[in-house]
């Protein structure tokens, strides 16, 4: 058993039983469930959650993603900035990224008034910011890996040679 | 109006009736249907469309475009090695049906005898009967996970036939056959002149070994058809297309016919294909997995259950032996008190008996519901 087997089936559900998952891959429940304990032990996985079409919620909450530009002294490394915004419980994702800017930051707030102020308050004055420029997600097409269509409905025959 | 004799001689497919049963309901979770739930590669169906946008939508040439063989011989050489010339031994037909029906034609003479391993896919004997042939059936057995051998070739008189009828991986039982499985049948079919006929459309759907073509065994390329095409493994089965490799003189034989009544397979689907040749492998490693994984759950959850069935290892079958006799009347009890839909192994000829064809071709929720609606129809009486 590899472990990329058990992390591609949790992948595609992880609400699937231990149980299930050794049927699927034919192999000892006890094994499965070992390999998951460890890598979350090793934080291979850090979490489970739920895809969720936030577009279906009464309050759909606002998000927005940032472009940071920062600049870096001595004392200062990227690594010492992330950790300063990825505490914030309203940023969702924070990546590093290559091209015009330095970070690309992910946040998720009750409203525009929240995510704006939560930009203008928390994080441009953060002295190693330069420049942010905000982007307000105006709908949403696929979240990891899910596309958010009416879904391929199974028009097949219920029954085929 | 009288139908042709010819006509009158097949009986209409047994599956026919299990249809219309499974259609009078609307909440069925079916395990009968014979094609992928999943919906083609988005590159190939954006190749279809790219080519009609560009006005794409003449006749090709009989046998098919020659980028698309040419693209045909590099995939079954790197697969299954099956080296093939593209312009003298590939045929491209509207389905690999299409291609099975031209072979019966161009090569079966009235009154040829036929041996066709069973239980099959429903078009080898209505194929011979409308080409005037004779029917030899030859049933495989549980005892040999399904498999084809010499034994039951001799018993069921394959020895006298023209012409050998098989298909592995298998539908409906999802067998498979090795290297070393298939050679005691190419000296059988070498010993005995016999013509062969390998319907290979699942052979990218075999999980516990890699997929032989018998027409890579000495000998055999001479006297082998193999038929393939992108229904199964690239789920594009609407699309009808697929091909068959053979001799030059096969290959001639076969589009003569097809030159005067297809004229060429459709265009739009030629596009796709291509474009599934050239880009969608990880699409189908990636239904792949899903199916062997399923597989595993369908197998497992069988056992668990006490229902008898081989380790079926290839295209999205299993094969349960049913409690009781008939497994008509099993078929259509669950159908009635649980909603689960799956075909009678009669409905594919001899062998088939005692047996529900299971297909795994279904998204995990309802095969998960589908095998507990099983487990409790089993635990509620029907266990024998």
């Amino acid at each position: 058993m590899s472990d990329e087997d058990v992390l591609s089936v949790l992948g595609e559900n992880a609400r699937y039983s231990v149980e299930d998952i050794a049927r699927q891959l034919n192999l000892d429940a006890a094994e499965v469930e070992a390999a998951i304990d460890r890598l979350e032990d090793e934080g291979t996985i850090r979490g489970y959650r739920a895809i969720v079409d936030r577009r279906t919620l009464d309050d759909e909450p606002v998000r927005a993603v940032v472009e940071l530009n920062v600049t870096l002294d001595r004392e200062t490394s990227y690594d010492d900035i992330a950790d300063r915004l990825a505490r914030f419980p309203m940023v969702e994702s924070l990546h590093l990224v290559s091209g015009d800017f330095d970070f690309m930051m992910q946040v998720e707030g009750d409203s525009m008034r929240e995510v704006s102020q939560f930009i203008s308050n928390k994080v441009a004055p953060v002295p190693e910011i330069t420049q942010t420029v905000t982007h307000y997600v105006m709908d949403a097409y696929k979240e990891q890996g899910v596309v958010f269509g009416d879904g391929h409905d199974d028009d097949r025959l219920a029954v085929s040679p | 109006m009288k139908p042709a004799d010819r006509v009158d001689r097949v009986p209409p497919s047994g599956i026919r009736r299990f249809f219309e049963l499974a259609e009078e309901r609307d909440d069925i979770i079916s395990l009968g249907v014979g094609e992928p739930d999943f919906a083609a590669p988005w590159a190939a169906r954006e190749a279809a469309i790219t080519s009609l946008e560009a006005g794409r939508t003449s006749y090709t040439a009989n046998r098919g475009r020659r980028d698309l063989r040419a693209a045909i011989a590099r995939h079954v050489s790197r697969r299954y090695d099956l080296d093939y010339d593209p312009d003298e031994e590939i045929l491209v037909t509207a389905g690999a049906s299409e291609a099975l029906d031209l072979a019966f034609r161009a090569l079966v003479n009235p009154g040829d005898t036929v041996a066709i391993a069973q239980p099959c896919y429903v078009s080898y004997v209505p194929g011979t009967l409308f080409a005037g042939g004779e029917v030899c059936p030859v049933p495989t057995r549980q005892a040999d996970d399904f498999k084809l051998t010499p034994d039951v070739l001799r018993e069921s008189g394959a020895d006298e036939a023209d012409v050998l009828v098989l298909c592995y991986p298998n539908n409906p039982t999802g067998a498979t056959m090795t290297a070393d499985e298939l050679e005691p049948v190419a000296a059988f079919a070498r010993e005995h002149d016999l013509t062969v006929l390998s319907d290979e459309i699942y052979a990218a759907l075999s999980y516990e070994h890699e997929h032989t073509s018998i027409a890579t065994l000495p000998g055999m390329r001479e006297r082998t058809v193999v038929f393939n095409g992108f229904s199964k493994a690239y789920a594009m089965t609407g699309l009808r297309l697929g091909y068959a490799l053979a001799p030059p003189e096969a290959t001639r034989a076969m589009n003569r016919i097809h030159q005067y009544t297809l004229l060429s397979a459709p265009t739009t689907a030629q596009y796709a294909a291509l474009e599934a040749l050239e880009s969608c492998d990880d699409e189908v490693e990636a239904m792949c997995e899903q199916y062997n994984r399923r597989r595993n759950l369908v197998l497992s959850r069988f056992a668990e259950m006490g229902l008898e069935c081989f380790r079926a290892s290839g295209a999205f079958y299993a094969f349960p032996a049913v409690p009781g006799e008939n497994a008509e009347t099993f078929a259509e009890e669950l159908l009635e008190e649980t909603g689960v839909a799956a075909v009678p192994g009669d409905a594919f000829g001899a062998g088939g008996e005692g047996h529900l064809r299971v297909s795994y071709a279904t998204g995990f929720d309802d095969l998960e519901t589908a095998l507990d609606r099983i487990e409790a129809f089993l635990d509620g009486g029907h266990n024998r």
